[in-house]
C-alpha cells in the first residue's frame, strides 16, 4: 500500500485558467468586472444604463451568462458595444474556459482596443462565487425586493465582493428592506466593501457607480 | 455547490495521478473542506458513493477532514475561531480588519492505493 500526496485544489482546472485570462485582460490594460446575484435583481438593467453613461468615454464589452436565450445579449446590443452571450445550458455559473472563449471573440469582433469588460454571471448567489474568471473586481447586485438578510446567509459571495449595488431602491416604501441592518450585516461581514444604493429603473445613484468605474479603470492603468 | 462535478474532478485527478504512478487500485482518498468553501460534505460522500463505479475505485472510502474558519486580527494579531453568524471582528480588540487563515480549503489531500 501506498500513500500519495497531491494537495491539489478540486478547482485546480479553472484557478489554472481563470490565472491566465487574469494574465491576458491586464496585458490588454482592461478592467473586468464579474456581476454576480440572484436572477431578477437588476443585473442587465443596471448595464443597460451603465453602458448609457460610460461607453463616450471607454470601449465597453459585455459577455452575458444565461442557461437559455440570448434576451439579455438583445437587451444590451448597440452598435458600439460588443456583447458575447454564453449559453450554459444547465450550468449554474460561468467558468474560466467559458469566459476565455467569449472575451477572445469580443477582441476578435471590436476593432478598437477595450477598455472594460463587463461579465453579467449566471443568476446565483452560491456557485459563482467559487469559480474564479480572472475578473479584477466581483460586484454582487442585491435588489430590495429579496430582503435584508441575504448578507449572511450567503457569506461567501459578499465576502468576496468589491462592491455591492443595491438595487431597486425606488421599491422601498413599499417592502421592509431594513438598509441600517442590511450595511450593518455586511461590513461586518466585509468591512472593506464600497457599497452603491440605486434603482436602475429610474437612474438614481448610477452615476456614483459609473464613477467608481472610471476610477477603478484609472487604476488599472496605473 | 454541484459535488457531483467536484467529486468527478477529484476521481479525474486521482485516477490520471495513479495511473502515471502504476497504482492499479485506490483505497482511500483523503478531501481537505473548509467551511467556507461551499461544499456540503454530505454531499460530496454521497456524489463519491453513486459515481465511483467499480473499477479502480471500486473499493474505495473517502475521508473528509472538515476545517473551520479560522481569523487573524491584522491590527492586534488574534487568531480566532469565526462564529455562525461571521462576525468578522477581532473579539479582542473589535478591529475590522481580519484576514482568513483557514477556511476556504477544497483540496485533495493524499490518497493511497496499491501498486501493481
Amino acid at each position: 500500500m501506498v500513500q500519495v500526496n497531491l494537495s491539489r485544489n478540486i478547482l485546480s482546472a479553472n484557478d489554472l485558467l481563470a490565472q491566465k485570462n487574469r494574465e491576458l485582460f491586464a496585458s490588454n490594460g482592461n478592467l473586468v468586472i464579474n456581476m454576480m446575484s440572484s436572477p431578477g435583481s437588476g443585473k442587465t438593467t443596471i448595464l443597460e444604463k451603465t453602458l448609457g453613461k460610460i461607453k463616450s468615454q471607454m470601449v465597453v464589452g459585455v459577455i452575458e451568462g444565461d442557461l437559455y436565450t440570448d434576451q439579455d445579449a438583445c437587451r444590451l446590443k448597440q452598435p458600439d458595444v460588443s456583447v458575447i452571450q454564453i449559453n450554459t445550458e444547465g450550468g449554474c455559473h460561468l467558468d474560466a474556459k467559458m469566459v476565455e472563449k467569449a472575451y477572445q471573440d469580443i477582441i476578435q469582433n471590436d476593432q478598437n482596443d477595450i477598455n472594460i469588460v463587463f461579465i453579467e454571471n449566471v443568476g446565483n448567489l452560491v456557485c459563482p462565487a467559487e469559480f474564479d474568471l480572472g475578473e479584477d473586481k466581483r460586484v454582487v447586485v442585491l435588489s430590495v425586493a429579496e430582503g435584508n438578510d441575504k448578507p449572511l446567509k450567503y457569506p461567501l459571495v459578499f465576502r468576496q465582493a468589491d462592491a455591492v449595488l443595491v438595487n431597486k431602491i425606488d421599491l422601498l416604501p413599499y417592502t421592509d428592506f431594513n438598509m441600517e441592518k442590511f450595511r450593518q450585516d455586511l461590513i461586518q461581514l466585509n468591512p472593506g466593501v464600497r457599497v452603491f444604493e440605486m434603482s436602475a429603473r429610474t437612474g438614481k445613484g448610477i452615476e456614483k457607480w459609473c464613477q467608481w468605474l472610471r476610477e477603478e479603470f484609472e487604476k488599472k492603468q496605473g | 455547490m454541484h459535488e457531483l462535478t467536484l467529486i468527478d474532478n477529484v476521481l479525474n485527478m486521482v485516477r490520471i495521478n495513479a495511473e502515471n504512478s502504476n497504482i492499479s487500485r485506490v483505497s482511500k482518498i483523503k478531501l481537505v473542506v473548509g467551511q467556507l468553501s461551499m461544499a456540503v460534505p454530505e454531499s460530496l460522500q454521497f456524489a463519491f458513493d453513486t459515481i465511483k463505479g467499480d473499477d479502480m475505485f471500486a473499493r474505495s472510502i473517502l475521508e473528509i477532514e472538515e476545517v473551520a474558519i479560522q481569523c487573524r486580527c491584522t491590527d492586534c494579531g488574534k487568531q480566532f475561531v469565526l462564529d455562525h453568524a461571521y462576525h468578522f471582528c477581532c473579539p479582542k480588540c473589535q478591529g475590522r480588519s481580519i484576514d482568513i487563515v483557514s477556511g476556504r480549503e477544497l483540496y485533495v489531500d493524499y490518497y493511497e492505493g496499491d501498486e501493481y
